[in-house]
């Protein structure tokens, strides 16, 4: 008896993780409560980002189809590089047990892999050739003046509730 | 070339990688934040129409930091458009250029083919596919795949994480099929 129950323990435990893990991608780890306007500090990081969103012509429909087409270096140059300068950043945190600017120790929580990295992921990669655009530069495209664009997002927002209302009958 | 020239041009890969790369360590110093974009989708669809989905039923003012930084690029990219511009055409491979003439996209002063999006192209089948069902499949498959390029490609691969290398291949593979497979039939409509 005792057995059946730690086994059931276990496997809600398991899910329950499982389940945090893939709805925990890219939140917040921070314990500390701030008032609104603490936010700010990602407005002007979001503002710097949006430059360079433009400036590095990543968000062009165009430079997306030379990537997809493997006619320019531009766009895994830009992507690659990210990644670099992110990697030692991340190890340099690690290493040396950088805090926040608050103080708090920094929290990276792995991800843990589940089928929908495969299909979500050619979802996603078809949806990226077709509107030359990821989740930023929808943002930063209609910053760019596309105003057009504010359909595409609103799109993606639908995209992203649907798959909140059928995720249960995804293979995950 | 003055500063101004120099920031005015389109900035080359190795000073905009780089600098995109330090949002990571920026997000995490100023407050523990994992650098991702899509779920900013998540938190507008749990704030204006969570509809009673469990999905959507957590506390996304606790993730306001994420609305408050696509904020911030929609304001980044005004300044950068309106101020830093140039409105010189894109440099292209000309193999793209000649290939996509052959469709009709001869205009290439902005950052996207105006000729495709536009809003009288949404009602045109064409358009239709590629704006709206385009951008529902960016909404969907980041959801399902639990993250986009700056949450897997970038965050996750910084964080040297297994399971975001295996998005991003299939980020690069659906992208691959897509443009050289699928968009020439979707650009003959």
């Amino acid at each position: 008896m005792q057995n059946i129950l730690d086994g059931i323990e276990l496997k809600e435990q398991n899910t329950d993780f499982e389940v945090r893990s893939l709805d925990t991608i890219c939140i917040n780890e921070s314990n500390l409560q701030h008032p609104w306007w603490y936010n700010l500090k990602y407005l002007f990081a979001g503002i710097l980002f949006g430059i360079l969103l433009v400036k590095a012509e990543v968000i062009s429909w165009f430079r997306i189809q030379e990537m997809f087409r493997m006619q320019s270096f531009h766009m895994y140059g830009v992507i690659g590089s990210a990644v670099v300068v992110g990697a030692i950043s991340i190890w340099l945190i690690k290493k040396f047990k950088i805090k926040t600017i608050h103080g708090e120790a920094i929290e990276l929580h792995s991800k843990k892999f589940n089928k929908g990295q495969i299909i979500g992921g050619l979802i996603f990669g078809f949806g990226w050739a077709l509107t030359g655009a990821c989740p930023g530069p929808l943002f930063a495209l209609i910053g760019n003046g596309a105003t057009v664009i504010i359909a595409v997002l609103l799109s993606a927002v639908a995209g992203t509730w649907v798959y909140g209302l059928i995720r249960d009958k995804l293979p995950h | 070339m003055s500063f101004i020239e120099w920031i005015r041009q389109p900035w080359p890969w190795y000073v905009s990688g780089p600098l995109i790369g330090l949002t990571v360590p920026i997000l995490l110093l100023l407050g523990n934040k994992s650098f991702g974009i899509s779920s900013s989708l998540r938190h507008i669809c749990a704030a204006c129409f969570p509809a009673n989905i469990p999905f959507f039923k957590y506390n996304w003012k606790k993730e306001l930091w994420n609305l408050f930084f696509v904020t911030g690029i929609l304001f980044g990219a005004i300044i950068a458009s309106n101020l830093l511009g140039n409105y010189q055409p894109i440099q292209l491979n000309p193999k793209l250029v000649s290939d996509l003439n052959k469709y009709g996209i001869t205009d290439y002063a902005r950052l996207i083919p105006t000729q495709l999006f536009n809003w009288p192209a949404l009602l045109t089948l064409k358009g239709f596919i590629m704006m709206i069902g385009g951008g529902f499949l960016v909404g969907f498959g980041t959801r399902y795949a639990g993250g986009c390029t700056s949450g897997h490609s970038i965050m996750g691969l910084s964080n040297l994480e297994w399971p975001s290398l295996i998005a991003t291949i299939c980020f690069m593979a659906g992208g691959f099929i897509m443009s050289n497979l699928i968009l020439p039939f979707i650009l003959q409509l």
